[in-house]
This record gives structure tokens, sequence and C-alpha cells, in this order.
């Protein structure tokens, strides 16, 4: 087994600590508690609107549900600018490859259920199709 | 029999009684006894020889990517024989059931262990392996010290662990599920699944989940953010490759398998509706999130092979990987693809001639990139100076054995030929020969290949090549049985089976699996043999197969700190580059202080507790699942805490354990370790 005396001796005196070295590796944006507190309260307002829409029945089902969609479409994005501190500039062109894989993995796994999903409905259990 | 008694739920031991142990049961009994009895040994072992210390300090609190690795693989070659006992059980019960009789084993008992063992060999002794392989070898062929988060790998490992031994406690504590491997409702619904076996299943699945989840966002950042200079990432060595594919799908397809499983777990703790047949529940849907996850775990397993292949092959051909490039794109490709084929899984689901029709393409197109690699692995050996040391027997082995799984899964992907196919032993047959004939086989070859590199010393040939022989000749006789047995009609699973003609193909089955357990024994006993005889099988240079890549340019086994000093990288040989000008083993005139972090048993706390998690959860002890979880997270926040996580490695220290390297590989005569 290699040695490990090393781990009892001292680290040596150097112009970086662990916290900063830990922090070296961030260059992305950390946010300020403004861009948390706007981002809070977008997500806050994004998670009520369609609690209530749903509870005072303020529309029928069948626009809702597309409504709902799109708020909660809303929310992701909301969280990936204001939590996750997405932006274009060229220090983040991992996070945004990333992100884009991702987005396409969703797509196909959203899209792709709806398409296989439709068709087994429609063949295997037809009298179930509608959302009513 | 009786299933395993369900108490009544109460405060203090929820659902748990008793008779919740089936003590009534020999076969569980023996194996219990067997399992207890063997932890108590090795125990006693521990305490007798006054190994705690030891283990406590260079293992179990290690976050050292290597030890890490080292442990995932242990836990790998257990669980094998776990599940392993499964599979002969199963045999057995098949070649007594077929002739007359009606075996040993009761249905109930029957149902648990084809489960067990889908679950165990996928995601307990496929995965660990995988991942254990990934975590020894990824960061040093990339010459990094360590992942990008040791903390983080220490705590993934141990929650597979976790995952690993909530499975074995239901052998005696309750019971498994009766489902099979991936649990479709409305079978693992409350209303047909009563027990505790789908929670064991569930909590089992989640908890290991986790940490396979965080092992992939670890090592996908250590590929990313560690590499050595000048290693761009077309010099990446192929199994690096295939690690950053393999990881990039767990990343993007657990979440699919860990968000189902919370549905099913929704509608049995809280009544809900998700996959049930009443009140608008879908269990078709469960069915096509299971595959979205499922196809793409395929890949998780196979890609890694495909990579240790990879480094076998040019390793023991004396040359260069053929179509470098093709390799990397074939492996992206297959990447992409393994999330557009998921619903082969269910042609006869009923989704309809189009869509069968466009999966069914998709299926035949993921065919393409994998049989490029498997001519890139041809042309490679084409010419080259084979050495057919126990790892290229293993992978030639593979070349074979997996082109014929391949082809039994381009005919499955006919959606016309699967109607008929569909559930069939010949499916089974198909993804043992692709199972065991890639993933199996690979890691078995990764293991003879890197066992120098991790522990200092080779594992004894002449039984490795018995081992091989054993598993290759007893696979085909073991799995070609069953492809005759699908296209005759038999279906999966079954515990009785009144057709006289299938007896004689089970037991000639049956033999097959008897020849593999000789293979695993031999498996078990080269391990021990070559740790008896580690002296004469010492591997002093570092580099024992005259190898390629940049993790033989350093001792076996390496300094806990990789690398005295990073090389820079030229190409993705580039250990093969450097020997070839004379530099495999340049020596520094002066070393650095080296950061490394610090061990912490934080990981290995949060891993033992979520036993208790998940062990809470699956009785309904719900102060014991609660008081579990406020435990771990209180672990967490006060490792938050410890700033005293990393340092620096002196100088002195680096120099003395190089020095003693060098003068190892002078006394072997590397005339390039100057």
């Amino acid at each position: 087994m290699a040695s490990h005396k090393s781990h009892h001796v001292k680290p040596v005196p150097t112009d970086q600590t662990a916290a900063e070295l830990a922090h070296a590796h961030h260059d992305g944006s950390h946010g300020s508690v403004k861009s948390y507190l706007i981002g809070f309260i977008l997500s806050v307002v994004l998670t009520a609107v369609p609690f209530a829409m749903t509870m005072m029945h303020l529309m029928p089902v069948a626009t809702l549900i597309p409504v709902i969609i799109g708020i909660g479409v809303v929310q992701i994005v909301v969280h990936l600018v204001y939590f996750l501190h997405m932006n274009v500039s060229s220090s983040q062109v991992w996070n945004n490859a990333a992100f884009v894989v991702a987005l396409i993995i969703v797509l196909i796994l959203i899209v792709g259920t709806l398409w296989v999903m439709y068709h087994m409905n429609h063949n295997m259990m037809p009298g179930m199709m509608s959302v009513d | 029999m009786h299933p395993a008694k369900i108490y009544p739920e109460n405060l203090l031991t929820g659902k748990l009684g008793i008779d919740s142990v089936p003590w009534h049961e020999p076969i569980i009994m023996v194996a219990g006894a067997g399992m207890v009895g063997g932890a108590i040994l090795v125990l006693g072992l521990i305490t007798y020889f006054k190994q705690w210390k030891y283990l406590w300090t260079e293992w179990l609190t290690s976050v050292d990517h290597k030890k890490i690795g080292a442990m995932y693989i242990i836990l790998a070659l257990i669980m094998l024989l776990r599940g392993f006992a499964d599979a002969l059980m199963m045999r057995t019960q098949q070649a007594l059931a077929s002739g007359g009789g009606h075996g040993y084993l009761p249905p109930e008992h029957f149902d648990q262990i084809f489960t067990a063992h889908g679950v165990i060999m996928i995601f307990f002794m496929a995965m660990p392996f995988v991942v254990g392989l990934m975590n020894i070898v990824m960061p040093l062929q990339i010459g990094a010290r360590d992942v990008a988060f040791p903390y983080l790998n220490s705590m993934s490992f141990w929650l597979t662990a976790a995952g690993a031994i909530l499975v074995n406690v239901s052998l005696v504590v309750g019971e498994f599920a009766h489902t099979g491997w991936l649990a479709y409702p409305p079978l693992s619904e409350l209303s047909y699944s009563p027990g505790v076996g789908v929670d064991y299943y569930l909590w089992a699945l989640q908890i290991s989940g986790l940490g396979t989840l965080l092992s992939g966002v670890n090592l996908v950042t250590t590929i990313f953010k560690m590499r050595a200079p000048g290693m761009t990432l077309m010099r990446m060595p192929i199994f690096t490759w295939t690690t950053l594919a393999a990881n990039i799908l767990i990343i993007a397809a657990f979440p699919i398998l860990t968000v189902t499983l919370a549905m099913l777990g929704l509608d049995r703790y809280f009544g809900m509706h998700f996959f049930t047949n009443e009140a608008g529940g879908n269990p078709m849907m469960y069915v096509n999130l299971i595959w979205a996850w499922g196809h793409p775990e395929v890949y998780i397993l196979v890609l890694p092979a495909f990579g240790i292949f990879s480094e076998v092959v040019p390793t023991f051909s004396g040359k260069r990987l053929f179509g470098y490039d093709g390799m990397v794109y074939a492996t992206m490709c297959i990447c992409l693809l393994s999330f557009v084929v998921w619903l082969h899984h269910f042609f006869t689901m009923g989704a309809g001639a189009n869509v069968n029709a466009f999966f069914g393409i998709t299926t035949m197109i993921i065919s393409i990139p994998t049989g490029v690699k498997i001519f890139n692995w041809l042309f490679t050996m084409f010419r080259g100076r084979v050495r057919f040391e126990v790892p290229m027997l293993w992978t030639t082995g593979f070349i074979i054995t997996f082109v014929i799984g391949g082809m039994t899964g381009v005919l499955m992907a006919v959606p016309g030929a699967d109607f008929v196919l569909h559930n069939s032993v010949f499916l089974i047959a198909h993804f043992h020969n692709v199972i065991i004939g890639g993933v199996v086989f690979a890691c078995i070859a990764g293991l003879n290949y890197w066992f120098p590199k991790a522990f200092g010393f080779r594992l004894h040939a002449g039984l490795g090549k018995v081992s091989f022989w054993c598993w290759l000749v007893g696979f085909y006789i073991a799995f070609m049985p069953l492809y005759a047995l699908g296209l005759m009609g038999m279906t999966r699973r079954l515990d009785y089976m009144n057709n006289p003609v299938w007896h004689v193909y089970l037991i000639v089955a049956m033999v097959g699996a008897l020849i593999i357990f000789a293979g695993i024994i031999a498996q078990v006993a080269q391990i021990a043999y070559s740790i008896w005889k580690r002296d004469e099988l010492r591997d002093v240079t570092g580099d024992p197969w005259d190898a390629r890549t940049l993790e033989w340019a350093t001792s076996s086994p390496p300094p806990f700190y990789n690398f005295a000093v990073v090389p820079e990288i030229g190409n993705h040989d580039a250990f093969w580059d450097a020997k070839q000008r004379g530099q495999g083993h340049p020596r520094p005139k002066t070393y650095e202080p080296i950061h490394m972090p610090r061990n912490t048993p934080t990981g290995l706390l949060i891993g033992l507790v979520s036993v208790g998690l998940g062990f809470g959860l699956v009785w309904h002890i719900w102060w014991m699942a609660g008081g579990a979880l406020l435990v771990m997270i209180g672990l967490g926040i006060v490792h938050t805490f410890n700033e005293d996580r990393d340092y620096y490695v002196q100088p002195e220290e680096v120099k003395a354990i190089e020095d003693a390297y060098f003068a190892r590989l002078q006394a072997a005569n590397k005339k390039d370790a100057a």
C-alpha cells in the first residue's frame, strides 16, 4: 500500500486556501439577492396561478391543460435563468451544450410518449380517449 | 407455501412481526443462514486480525477513486454469486418441472427468484462492475489525480451498496417482488402485490439509483474538467469516450427511472392512480416510461464494455486502434440513438403498425454503428501480432458471441417476428447473449486487464483461461437450447411445464449453467490463488501488457496521487508514443506539492443510514424512515462545515515514493527509465 503519512502533514502555506480553490472552479455568475428574489417571486406566482385557475374553475379543462403546460414551461425558464444562472455568454458554452442535449432528450421523450400513448389508447382503450 | 405474514400496522414496528421471517422455508433459511454466517465469519476474521482500523482508514472512508472502484467491483462479484445462485435454482427447477415432476420451488418462491435474479444482475452486478472499472481506470487514463467530487464518489458507492443490502435483507425479512425485474403494473400495484416485495424493489432501486445518478454527474464533470494538458476530446482513449457516453446516458435516463418508480410508489403508498387499472390510471404508461429508461440502460452497460475491448484489442494486437474517429462517432451515435428505440420492448402492446415500423427501423439502424465497432476491432487484429492473454481471449469470445446475439436482436426488431417471439425464451436467450457475451465478458476481460494496475500483481493466467473456456462453452450450452425452445413456443418465467418435448432442452440448458458455475469457481479460485502467489505475479514496471494508454505510465498500484507530474498529451496512444521515443518513464528533476482530498466517513454513514430509510419505508416504520432521512440530511449539512477536506502532499514524500518506483524500474531493466 502506498504510504499515507502525508495525511498528517500540515499543508504548506500557500496563497490559495481550500475555499479559494473551490471557488476558482466557478467562473460563472452567482446571482445577487435581487435576482434570487425576483426568481422566487416569479416562481411563486407561476405556481399560484395554475392552482387558482384549477380550483376556481376559471376555464374549461380542455383550455386549462394547455395553459398549465405553458405556465410550466415558463416556470422552467425562470428556474434556469434565476436559479441556475444560465445565459448566452461564452463562458457558458458547456452549460448551454448540456442544456441543448437535455432539451433534445426531453423532447424525444415527451413527443415520443405522446405519440406512442395516443396510438396505444386509440387501439387498446377505445372509449377512454377524452380528457374529460 | 404462504407468503410472509403481513401484520396490521403498529407504530413501533410497522408491518413487521416475528412471522415476517419465513421460518418454515428451509431453502430460504439455509440461504439466509449462509449469508448471516458468512457475514459473521468476515467480521470475525477482520476483528481477529485486528484489521478494523486499516479497513476504516484505507477503504471504508476512502475517497480515492481507485479504492472506491475496487469496492464497486467487490460488491459486483459478491452479487454475481448471489444472482448466479438464483440462476442455477431456476435452471434446475425448470429441468425438474418439465419431465413430469413439479420441481422443488413453489410458484411464490420461483417468482421471487427470477425477479431477484434480474434485479441483482443488472443493478447490483453489471452496474457496479462497470462503474467500478470506470472509476479505477478513467481518471488514470486522462491523467487526473482523482474524480471531480471525491466525497460524492464515496457517497455514490455507499448508496449503491445500501440498495444491494436492502435486496439481500428481503431474502430473509419479508419477501422480494414477484413481478419480474421491471415490476410492471397492474401486477406491481397494491391490489395484486399487497406484500412488501415490491416496496423492497422500489426503495432498493431508488436509493442505489440516486448513487448511480450522482456518480454519472461526477464522472462526466471529471472528463470535461480534469484532463491532462494537451488531451483534447479527440485524444481521449476510447474507454474514456465510452465512459463519457455511458455517464451522459446515466444523467439523461436515470431521472426517468426515478420518476417512474416514484409514481408507482405514490400509487402504492398514497392510493394514487398513475398506473392502476381503475380511476383513470394507465399501466401502459409505466411500460412506456420504464423502457424509456430501460433501453438507454442497456447502452449504459454495453458502451463501457465496448470501451474495454477497444483498449484490450490494440494492446494485445500491438497495433494502434483501427478507425479511432469512427469508433468515437459510432459511440456517440449509439448514445443518441439509444433514446429512440424504446418501444421495441413492447411492440405487442398495440401501438399499431406505423409506430411499430418507426421503432423497428430505428432499432435496426442502431446495429450499424455497432457493426462499425466490430469491424474496427477485427481490422485492428488483422495482421497484428495478437497475443492471446486472458483479456484477449475474452475479447475474441465476445466478438463471436456478441455478433450472434446482435443478429437475433435485429431479427426481433422486425415487429412481425417480435409478435411470435415476444416474452418467449428466445428473447431470454437473446438478451443473455448480448449481456453475458457483451457486458460480462467485458467486465471479466477488464478485471484481468486492469487488475495488475489496481493491485500491483497479475491474475493467474492458467486459471483465467479455465474460467474463460468454462464460461464460453457453458454459455452456448445454456442458452442455445433456449433459442430453440423459444421458437417452439416456450414463454419465459414458467415454474412448471407439461410439454415433454422441452424437457431434454432444459436438461441441456441446466448442464450449461453448471459449466458456467465451474467457470465462476475458476474465477474465484483465480483471484484467491493470485492473492496467495502475489509475489510471483508482481507487476514491478506498471506496464505488464506493453500497453498504450496513460494509466500504464504510472506504477502498479499507482501512488494515491496517481501521477507525480501530469504528462503532456500528444495523441490518444500517449504512453505508447512516449515509449517509442524512449520517454516512457521520464524522471522529473523536482516535484511540486500535490493537492489531494482528505478521507471522510460521511459518504459511508449516509449510505448506511439510507438502509434504515429504505427498511423503514418498506415496513411502514415511519419513525425509522423519518429519523433516517433527518440523520442523512444532517450528516450532509454537518459535512459542509468541514473545512479540513484537502491537503498538500509534500515534495519530499512524492520524491520518496517516486524514487522507490524508479529503483524498481531500473531493477526491471527498463532502459527508458533514466
